[in-house]
């Protein structure tokens, strides 16, 4: 009864001076509104630039690095087993890069229900033969179907089309810079030399543009067992295994599993990509600091335009005092008035932050870099929204509390005399 | 036996800006029910700040003021405010009507804030008290509508929505001509004739002053005559 009082009394305040209103409640609708729209494209961006890296990246790669055994022969022996051993020049062993068994690990990994999929991949490093000169550059044998699947292969094809490479035997995609340097085009045969000195030809049936320039210089594509003719190997030759989990924040602790486990290399996303993580935290603080000063704002024009109300508003402070209204009512009366402009102003703002947002989704945003990006990216996170009303709310009662307590405090002696 | 609805005890009061000044010094007296009280005096004698310590909006005093048996001194902020609303009318010179409100909203406030009866029976009071007061149809207009004298009777309607234990005036009269003067002298006549309501009015009107049944004569922040 009393509350509804008090909102009577504040609701009547409030439309008697609607225009005033309109301005708090315009204010606080541009501030939310920037709020919503900024974050909505800063992270839109930030995911688009993270997914640039991390879409094509395993959470988890396994594989073999060249590297000295572990355990050299004089630690091993009894004889010396409380000494010091200093061994020097010790060189790496002569041994091939694939992981052994990696059979038996591919079939264990199909089966662990926290991994989303696995692909498997061979590796290597070959030349490519154009007239005289040779470029280096490095040839990865995929299976094409987990390939499109989990890492979005398909995204970056830019010319041809990536199933080709399972379809048209001995094929293979080039990276843009790549196919430019070897001026060759889609059907063209390609010439390749191993490590080990064989000479292969290939067909070009995809051009690959990864938004990476230096990536597109030397990498290129074909499938698994083209690489492993290549190589002279057999069908279970297996350089690296990439695995794309169900939730990526379990990476860390699953690669020291499966290092474990498997006695393999592994290396998860965020050790290999620690630096997008912190590009993209900082992009993120300084969007939302923004975003909350623009609100801040917002609070000091709600918390003026109250105050002179409240001036205006002296003599009807005081009779409501004289007439048996408690200072924590008029206290009350002020803080509805700010949370209600909050709320109409905050709602405003939240749809046309939304149709703000939708318009930049439609702006077009080409880029050589980046092939399958067509628009300016957005991303439509309601957790956004969720953070504008209730920092909008929070903002406009204490931007309301402080003049609100100013006018409980209001003497109506004073003012009653003072006519 | 008369009961005594209104006391002052021993009240004294100091004004600190810009020099400590007495203003009231060592005020007693007291108002039975239906009694109709003028107090006057030179302008500057404390009359209006004894009626303000009176009415429990200035709680910096020496001293007591009982109503209805009650002492005020010791009383927080919303236990006052509650006294006011339920037992305290006032009528200021200068009316103070919402005027975001209509005529009947300003008079049924203090009746919806005191909370005893539903909003309806509020409402009806509300139009008896216009009818008494002739001003019934008013009722819908907004407050900054109507005349200035038409305005007072509002305020004499707000004041008198709760049946309160007084009225207190502080020159009700002092902003308004002969005519509409006469008429607000009229109708708190007949409230303490008809109604036997007390009232307590601080007036320099000396024609006011004279018909009321008793006139308390104030100088110098001392009470000369009790009347």
């Amino acid at each position: 009864m009393k509350l509804k009082l008090n909102a009577e009394i504040a609701k009547k305040l409030l439309i008697a001076r609607w225009r005033q209103t309109l301005v708090a409640a315009v204010g606080v609708t541009f501030s939310i509104t920037m709020f919503i729209t900024l974050l909505s494209f800063m992270t839109g961006l930030n995911d688009l630039l993270d997914n640039l890296i991390l879409n094509r990246t395993p959470h988890i790669n396994l594989y073999n690095d060249i590297r000295p055994s572990q355990n050299m022969p004089a630690d091993l022996s009894i004889e010396f087993k409380n000494y010091h051993n200093f061994i020097s020049s010790v060189k790496v062993k002569n041994r091939d890069a694939d992981i052994y068994n990696n059979n038996a690990i591919i079939k264990t990994l199909k089966s662990d229900n926290r991994i989303k999929g696995i692909a498997p991949k061979v590796i290597t490093q070959v030349f490519f033969n154009t007239g005289q000169s040779v470029i280096a550059g490095v040839i990865n044998g995929i299976d094409v179907e987990a390939e499109k699947n989990l890492f979005f292969f398909d995204d970056y094809i830019t010319k041809g089309k990536s199933i080709d490479l399972k379809n048209i035997s001995n094929s293979i995609i080039l990276g843009k810079g790549l196919a430019d340097k070897l001026l060759a085009n889609i059907g063209d045969i390609i010439y390749i030399s191993t490590t080990q000195g064989e000479t292969f030809s290939l067909k070009l049936v995809g051009i690959f543009q990864s938004g990476l320039h230096d990536f597109d210089k030397t990498q290129s594509f074909a499938s698994l067992s083209t690489v492993q003719k290549i190589l002279k190997k057999p069908a279970n030759y297996i350089t690296d295994i990439q695995i794309k989990l169900f939730d990526v924040n379990k990476a860390p602790a699953m690669a020291k599993e499966f290092n474990k486990t498997f006695e393999t290399d592994a290396e998860d996303i965020q050790t290999a990509n620690a630096q997008f993580e912190t590009g993209s935290f900082i992009r993120t603080i300084i969007a939302y600091s923004v975003g909350i000063t623009l609100l801040i704002v917002a609070g000091f024009g709600i918390y003026n335009i109250l105050n002179m109300m409240i001036y205006e508003k002296m003599d009807s402070i005081a009779i409501l005092k004289a007439t048996g209204f408690a200072g924590r009512d008029v206290k009350n009366i002020f803080i509805m008035i700010a949370v209600w402009i909050g709320l109409f102003g905050g709602t405003l703002g939240l749809i046309f932050g939304f149709l703000l947002s939708s318009v930049i989704d439609q702006i077009p945003f080409n880029t050589a870099a980046l092939p399958t990006i067509k628009t300016f990216p957005i991303n439509y996170n309601p957790y956004f929204y969720i953070i504008g009303s209730v920092f909008s709310l929070i903002t406009t009662y204490f931007a309301g509390y402080f003049p609100a307590r100013k006018a409980s405090k209001i003497d109506p002696v004073i003012i009653i005399r003072g006519k | 036996m008369t009961k005594t609805i209104l006391e002052a005890q021993n009240i004294t009061k100091y004004f600190h800006d810009p020099v400590t000044t007495k203003v009231l010094n060592n005020i007693n007296f007291k108002i039975d029910k239906g009694e109709f009280v003028s107090i006057v005096g030179k302008s500057g004698c404390g009359k209006s700040t004894l009626l303000y310590i009176l009415s429990t909006m200035d709680t910096d005093y020496e001293g007591d003021v009982i109503i209805d048996k009650q002492s005020m001194k010791n009383k927080k902020e919303k236990q006052l405010a509650s006294v006011r609303n339920e037992k305290i009318g006032f009528v200021f010179q200068f009316h103070y009507l919402l005027n975001e409100f209509s005529v009947i909203e300003n008079v049924m406030l203090p009746g919806l804030k005191l909370g005893k009866h539903t909003r309806e029976e509020v409402e009806s009071r509300a139009l008896q008290k216009l009818k008494m007061l002739e001003i019934d149809k008013l009722a819908l207009k907004k407050a900054n509508k109507i005349s200035g004298g038409e305005k007072q009777r509002v305020a004499i309607a707000r004041a008198l929505i709760n049946d309160p234990l007084i009225i207190m005036g502080d020159e009700p009269t002092g902003n308004l001509d002969k005519k509409n003067s006469s008429i607000v002298f009229d109708i708190f006549k007949k409230l303490s004739d008809e109604y036997n309501q007390t009232l307590l009015i601080v007036t320099h009107d000396q024609g006011f002053a004279q018909n009321t049944n008793r006139t308390i004569i104030m100088e110098d922040g001392k009470i000369i005559n009790h009347g």
